[in-house]
Formats: structure tokens, C-alpha cells, sequence
């Protein structure tokens, strides 16, 4: 039964993966890809990494996807600038991509039989810590020094995208209009969907230090329901100059540097928690990096700041 | 000869925190620019600039002073659970080489993106300040990290940092160029990353001596080293892998060009030379390493060649930078694993004398080429007349590099470049020899072209702006730096191989 599961589950991704890629339409090849990447949340479901299966389906499927249709949004019926490719480039693409994924597919046999992981000293180690999810304890305790940086590398993708804007657009407001006009389902959505997907937020921040989930989770949910409001136009993106937005940004990094600093005094090394103080340190951290990551995510969505008048 | 084992982080070591600092530090800085909104901006840039400097000096003189690495195990968790930070040699002295050359270009960036007094944040100075705190932050992370992912944290956070500068002036030139550079660099993380999950499959760690401990050249490890090695290459931008840089470097700001050209392309370069020698020492085979020195010299001649044809000067530079990196490949081949120790330490000493004074060297170019810029209006490279008038430092600047560019006693990049020879010539392989003469022709032919055009006579109806003697200097004192490295022994550096395994 689950073996057929399996099979059918992969039979699907390839279908699906094949029609993003050979579909002419560009609107069509965003939406294929979308669903594709929510099949492959499944299908990490199905390897128990709960955890990468949340990710892929907010940011490989969700975010990702929703660039993707601001962008195939944004050149429609432009025929000037966009660049029909030919069947056979597509056929090509098809091709490459098969070739890569026989590539990966045959590493994963070169790998010695017996995988060799940290799993086992990771959950030895985990309870000294007090979380429950082995994931949070490799995020936030044993490797939080990544996670740290990760944040970092999140503001300067902020920094990216904001670098697009004109000179004189700089401090305004993010240029994200998808619907100019009211669109009623829509502004429904925005105007009730928020408080649920609130609560849920905050559930899934507070549940990811012993279950899967966390902040990563919990802010993109978050910057979900921003998105949506914003889109739905019900509330207009704040301008980017905003000092309560701007501290919203580097809220996380700022406490996550704080507590790694508290380290040195306490026990005495960068980011090492006290006996007994980690996971409210941890907690901590999670909930002002839940309001980063949902401010950044949403905000990366939105785009640069852009006039009133510019095209 | 020291064991492999040597390698391995086991206790936090005395002045071990002043690794943390110098990748910290900077993060903390960048978080005050963003959250304070451009308030004091350059108040902030340079009290953490000038902090970076003085932690990379007490790291090299304890380096010195103990003839030993510093180690420091961060959140006390050891391997292969946690992560470690480790500095040898020539980590520490890549981190002075970068804290100064940081310092020079926000010196030179000063006025360029001051914050306006009194109104509202402004775009450039936001984001040039930003990328470069950031830049800093994930060079130190890649001249000390002992841990693979970790190490591709810093590598993605250089990235991204990098190509904001280059997008800095606007413009659909720029923005293609810079799109570009993303493309090549994102393409370099994966084949990395998937490289580095490989390894992590084959040896359940990512600790860098903890691989080297257990290495076997199998079927897993050969392909994961292959993967690692091109995604480096591609970050590196050695031939062929070359065609993103020489746009994304000329459509910076000269103060971005010269941290881009100067310090960026060694971060992957640097963990190049670290996986290479460190983790997989002895997977070096002689026929992969003289392909990849095969890369250097073709990007030795095509560089230079290409170089020779530019109408703009700062395309020109850029190629130069493009030439200067093939150097650094013939180490691969000129220090193999099993021969004389004596030759294999003339060439590691050489490359890393080139990565120095080739970013020395760089640096003061590049600076030199903005200030021309500047003067001008322009930077074609044919009515380049009147300038030694109007900058005279600047051109000396230029001369100065160009002097340690091609080669020429005294400066550094003779001494790197000679070493190189010496090397290549007692290993036998003359055909690197040639390489390394011939670019130094080619060089000069650049070079000299360039100052020819600089000391002409203006153009008719040539409108010459004045510029400070403030940054004329700063060119000039980089430049300076590379020729007087000149006057170092030509002989083997000791400094270099503290903390070393071979």
C-alpha cells in the first residue's frame, strides 16, 4: 500500500515536473511548478523530514512560486521583450534536466551503504538542552553559529532587492500591485484569513522546539498573510524608511546576537546558553526571529520601492 | 611534518574570541545601519572597520607569538556536532591583508556615500556600507571557519553581498551585469553545497580535519572534491568560468571594484586552497592539478590578451584581475604532494604572495582608474591625456601596481612571480615558466599603453575636474604596499606555514 503510494507519488512529481518544463504558456508553467513543488512537500513527508517538507512548500512552492507569477504577471502579452524559445529549446531543457537528475540519482548509490549521520548523537545530546524537535536542537543549539549568519545573509538579500530601486523611489513604498482593482474573493481572504493564520503562526513558532515547525515556519505563514493583504490591497506596503518596520527587520538578529554575546559571560563561550536557561533563550530568539523572517520574506516578495508614476 | 591530526580543533585557545569578534563584529554594525535607518552611518562603518583591524593584527601576532594556530570551539559544542573557528598563518594574514584594504576603500568611499545631513536615508550609501560590513564579516568567516557549512554560509554571504555594489549605480548595463554574477554564483553554491552533502554522506561530519582524518579516495569523495572544486572555480572566476567578472567589476564604484577585485574572488580562492591542501591533500592527483593549472595560464594569456584590446580603462583593469587570478592556479601543480619540500614551499609561498600583493595591487588600481574617471568624465582609455596634470598621485598609483602587475623588481608580484618560476622551473614544468613570462610581457604592453595615454597632452576642449589629494594618496599608499613587499627575502615565508600539515 505504501510502496504503491510511493510509486504513484513519484510517477506524478515526473509528470508534473515534465509539463512545467514543456508547457508554452508562461502563466501555465508557474502554476505546474507551484503544484509541483507542493507534491514534493509530500514526498519529504513521506522520508519523515517534516521539517524540509514545511520549507519546500512555503519557499520552493510558495514564495517562489509567487515571484514567479509576479514576474510571468509583469511581462504578459509584452511579445517585445519576452523571448519565445522554440519546442526544441524546451525538449533540450527537458533533456538537461533528466541528465541531471540520472547524475544525482547515481551519486546516491556511491555513498557508502550504511549512511553515516549525526542523528544518533544529535538526539543523545538533545535533552541537555531541553527542546524536543532534533531539528531546532541542530538549528539553535549545536549550529546556531549558521543560523546566526543565515539571518545575516537574509538582510543582505533584503539589501538586494532594495539595491533595484531608482535613487529617488529610495524610503518609498515596496512596488507590489498585482490587482489594481477590487477583487472581491480575494479581499475576503485578505479581510479573514489573517486572524486564523495568526494564531497558527504563532502555534507553529511556539510548537517547533519540541515538534516540527519553528520560526522559519511560523514567519513564513506570517509572511503569507501579509503578502495576501497586500496583494488583496486592503493594506498598502509600508514604506521602507518606516523606523518601526526597520526594527521589525533586525529585531531576530539583534536578540540572537545579544544571547550569543550573553554566551561569553555565561557559560563563556559565543553562543552558549546557561545550565538550565536554554530553551527560554531559544524561545526567545524564535519568537523575535519569527517577526524578521515574516517582515523580510514578505518584504522580498513586495520588490523594491518604486514611485507612484513609474511603469 | 606534522601529523593531520593537527588540524583538529580540540580546546578554545587563549585570543580564540577574536576570531568570533572579527565575523561578529561586523554583523552587529550592519544590524545598527539597517535599524537606525542611516543615522550615523559612516560613524558606525568605520568604528567597525577600524575595530577589524586591530583584532586581525592581535590575531597575527599571537599567531606569531606562539608559533600556533588560534582555535575557538564556538557554543562549546566540539565536532563533528558543532562548529570551530581556527586560525593559522595564512589566515591571519589574509585578515590583515582584508581589514586594510577595507579601511583604504571606505577612506576612499568617504564623501562619495556620506549620508546627506539632515534628510531623509539615501540608496547608495545604505547599500554600499551595508555590503561592504557585510563583505567583511564573510571574508574573516572564510579565512577561519573549519566547518563545510559554515563555510557556505560565508560563502553565500559574500555573494550577496558582493552583488548589491555591483548594482550600486543602476542602470540596465549594471543590473545585467550584476544578474549575471548571480547566475555564475548561484550555480557555484549549489555544485558546492551538493558537493559538501556528499562528503557529509561519506563521512558523517563536516568539520574539515574530521574529513581529512578519514579520507578515501572513493568513488563519493572524488566526485564531491570535482563538484566543490567547480563552484569555487566559478565564485573565483578562473577561466573559463571568467566571463561574469570583468563587467561586474567595472560597474562598480571604484571603492567597490577595488574590494571586489582585490579581496572577494580570494574568498573562494582561499577555500580553494584550503580544501586542496588541508582536507584533501591527498587526493591531489598530478593530472587534475595540471589541468587546473592549465586554467590558470590559459587565464594567464586570454585575460591578458583581452585586457590589451579594452577601450575602457576600468574593463581593462577588470581583465587584468581576470589574468592575475591564473597565477594563483599554478601552485596545484608546482607544489604536488611527494617531492621536494623545498620546492613545494618556494611555490606555496609564491601563490600567496601573489594573492597579497595582487590585492595590494589591485586595490590602488582600481582606485587610481576612479579618480582618472573622475578627472575625465570618461574612462576610454584613448583620451586618457592630461591627466598626470590634474592627478599625479592617481598615475603614479597606477604605475606603482602596474610595476607589481607585470612583474617587474621591486614589488611583490615579482617576488611571487619569480618564486612561482623558480618552482616551475625545478619541478621541470618550464611550460608554467613560460606562462608566467609571457603574462608579465603582456602585462607591461597594457600597462605601458595605459600610461602612455596618461602623460599625453589633454584632448582639445578636454574639461579636466579637479579631484583631492586625500584619495590620490590612498591609491598611492595600497600601490606602495604591493612594491614594497618587494623588499622581502626571496626565500620561503615561515609565517605562512604555522599550523600547516605539510
Amino acid at each position: 500500500m505504501e510502496t504503491g503510494f510511493d510509486i504513484a507519488l513519484a510517477l506524478l512529481l515526473l509528470c508534473v515536473g515534465g509539463w512545467s518544463v514543456i508547457a508554452r504558456n508562461m502563466m501555465t508553467a508557474v502554476i505546474v511548478f507551484i503544484a509541483y513543488g507542493l507534491l514534493l512537500s509530500l514526498a519529504w513527508v513521506r522520508l519523515h523530514a517534516i521539517d524540509v517538507s514545511l520549507t519546500e512548500a512555503a519557499i520552493g512552492s510558495g514564495a517562489t512560486g509567487l515571484l514567479m507569477v509576479i514576474a510571468a504577471h509583469k511581462v504578459a502579452g509584452d511579445t517585445k521583450r519576452v523571448v519565445q524559445l522554440s519546442r526544441g529549446f524546451h525538449v533540450l531543457a527537458a533533456v538537461f534536466a533528466a541528465l541531471v537528475a540520472v547524475g544525482i540519482a547515481a551519486l546516491a548509490f556511491v555513498l557508502p551503504g550504511e549512511p553515516s549521520s549525526l542523528a544518533a548523537p544529535v538526539l543523545e545530546r538533545l535533552p541537555d538542552s531541553g527542546l524536543g524537535n532534533p531539528v531546532a536542537g541542530v538549528l539553535f543549539v549545536f549550529r546556531s553559529f549558521d543560523t546566526l549568519l543565515e539571518k545575516v545573509v537574509l538582510l543582505l538579500a533584503l539589501i538586494g532587492v532594495w539595491a533595484l530601486a531608482r535613487d529617488a523611489d529610495w524610503g518609498g513604498v515596496p512596488g507590489l500591485r498585482l490587482f489594481r482593482e477590487r477583487h472581491s474573493v480575494l479581499t475576503l481572504l485578505a479581510r479573514t484569513l489573517p486572524p486564523i493564520g495568526f494564531v497558527f503562526a504563532i502555534y507553529m513558532t511556539w510548537a517547533g522546539a519540541d515538534v516540527p515547525g519553528g520560526a522559519f515556519q511560523g514567519g513564513t505563514v506570517l509572511a503569507a498573510m501579509w503578502i495576501l493583504v497586500m496583494v488583496a490591497g486592503v493594506r498598502r506596503p509600508p514604506r521602507i524608511s518606516s523606523p518601526p518596520l526597520r526594527l521589525a527587520i533586525v529585531a531576530g538578529p539583534v536578540v540572537f546576537l545579544a544571547i550569543g554575546f550573553l554566551g561569553f559571560l555565561a557559560p563563556g563561550a559565543f553562543l552558549a546558553y546557561p545550565e538550565g536557561f536554554a530553551k527560554p533563550l531559544i524561545v526567545a530568539m524564535e519568537t523575535a526571529l519569527t517577526l524578521s523572517i515574516a517582515v523580510i520574506l514578505g518584504l522580498l516578495i513586495a520588490g523594491p520601492p518604486k514611485g507612484e508614476d513609474a511603469p | 611534518m606534522m601529523p593531520l591530526q593537527a588540524l583538529a580543533v580540540t580546546e578554545t585557545t587563549p585570543g580564540g574570541s577574536l576570531l568570533v569578534l572579527g565575523i561578529v563584529m561586523p554583523a552587529v554594525a550592519l544590524v545598527a545601519l539597517i535599524g537606525l535607518g542611516g543615522r550615523g552611518a559612516r560613524a558606525i562603518v568605520i568604528a567597525a572597520l577600524l575595530f577589524q583591524l586591530y583584532v586581525a593584527v592581535r590575531v597575527a601576532l599571537l599567531v606569531a607569538g606562539t608559533q600556533s594556530p588560534l582555535a575557538y570551539v564556538v557554543g562549546g559544542f566540539h565536532p563533528p556536532l558543532g562548529i570551530t573557528l581556527r586560525a593559522d598563518g595564512i589566515s591571519a594574514l589574509m585578515m590583515v591583508v582584508s581589514a586594510a584594504i577595507f579601511l583604504a576603500a571606505a577612506g576612499f568611499a568617504w564623501k562619495d556615500f556620506a549620508q546627506p545631513g539632515g534628510k531623509p536615508e539615501a540608496r547608495a550609501p545604505l547599500i554600499f556600507w551595508s555590503a561592504m560590513l557585510a563583505m567583511a564579516s564573510a571574508l574573516n568567516l572564510l579565512f577561519t571557519s573549519s566547518d563545510l557549512f559554515n563555510l557556505y554560509v560565508g560563502i553565500e554571504l559574500l555573494t550577496f553581498a558582493a552583488i548589491p555594489v555591483t548594482a550600486i549605480k543602476g542602470g540596465a548595463d549594471t543590473l545585467r551585469a550584476a544578474l549575471r554574477y548571480l547566475l555564475f554564483a548561484v550555480f557555484g553554491s549549489m555544485l558546492y553545497l551538493f558537493g559538501i552533502v556528499l562528503l557529509y554522506g561519506a563521512y558523517g561530519t563536516l568539520d574539515i580535519s574530521g574529513i581529512a582524518a578519514q579520507l578515501q579516495p572513493n568513488a563519493a569523495t572524488l566526485a564531491a572534491a570535482g563538484f566543490v572544486t567547480v563552484g569555487l572555480l566559478a565564485k573565483t572566476a578562473l577561466f573559463p568560468f571568467h566571463l561574469w567578472l570583468p563587467p561586474a567589476h567595472a560597474g562598480a564604484p571604484a571603492a567597490g571594484s577595488a574590494v571586489l577585485s582585490a579581496l572577494v574572488v580570494k574568498g573562494s580562492l582561499f577555500l580553494l586552497m584550503r580544501l586542496w591542501f588541508d582536507t584533501f591533500p591527498t587526493l591531489r592527483e598530478p593530472a587534475d592539478m595540471q589541468l587546473l593549472a592549465l586554467s590558470g595560464a590559459l587565464a594567464v594569456i586570454v585575460g591578458s590578451v583581452t585586457a590589451l584590446r579594452q577601450q575602457r580603462l576600468k574593463l581593462l583593469v577588470a581583465y587584468s584581475t581576470v589574468a592575475q587570478i591564473g597565477y594563483m592556479f599554478f601552485v596545484f601543480s608546482l607544489a604536488p604532494k611527494g617531492t621536494g619540500e623545498a620546492i613545494a614551499a618556494t611555490a606555496w609561498t609564491g601563490a600567496w604572495l601573489q594573492v597579497v600583493a595582487h590585492a595590494f595591487a589591485k586595490a590602488g588600481m582600481f582606485l587610481a582608474a576612479g579618480l582618472a574617471a573622475e578627472v575625465l568624465g570618461h574612462d576610454r582609455i584613448r583620451d586618457l591625456g592630461g591627466l598626470s596634470r590634474r592627478a599625479p598621485l592617481a598615475v603614479l598609483a597606477f604605475a606603482l601596481s602596474g610595476l607589481s602587475l607585470m612583474g617587474l623588481p621591486p614589488s611583490g608580484g615579482f617576488n611571487a612571480k619569480f618564486m612561482l618560476l623558480v618552482a616551475a622551473l625545478a619541478g621541470g614544468q618550464w611550460v608554467w615558466g613560460a606562462v608566467i613570462i609571457a603574462g608579465g610581457v603582456l602585462a607591461g604592453a597594457y600597462v605601458f599603453g595605459v600610461l602612455a595615454r596618461m602623460m599625453a597632452e589633454p584632448a582639445a576642449g578636454a574639461s579636466l575636474q579637479a579631484v583631492g589629494r586625500g584619495r590620490q594618496w590612498i591609491a598611492l599608499g595600497l600601490s606602495a604596499v604591493a612594491v614594497l613587499m618587494g623588499l622581502l627575502p626571496l626565500e620561503p615565508v615561515a609565517f605562512l606555514a604555522i599550523g600547516r600539515a605539510l
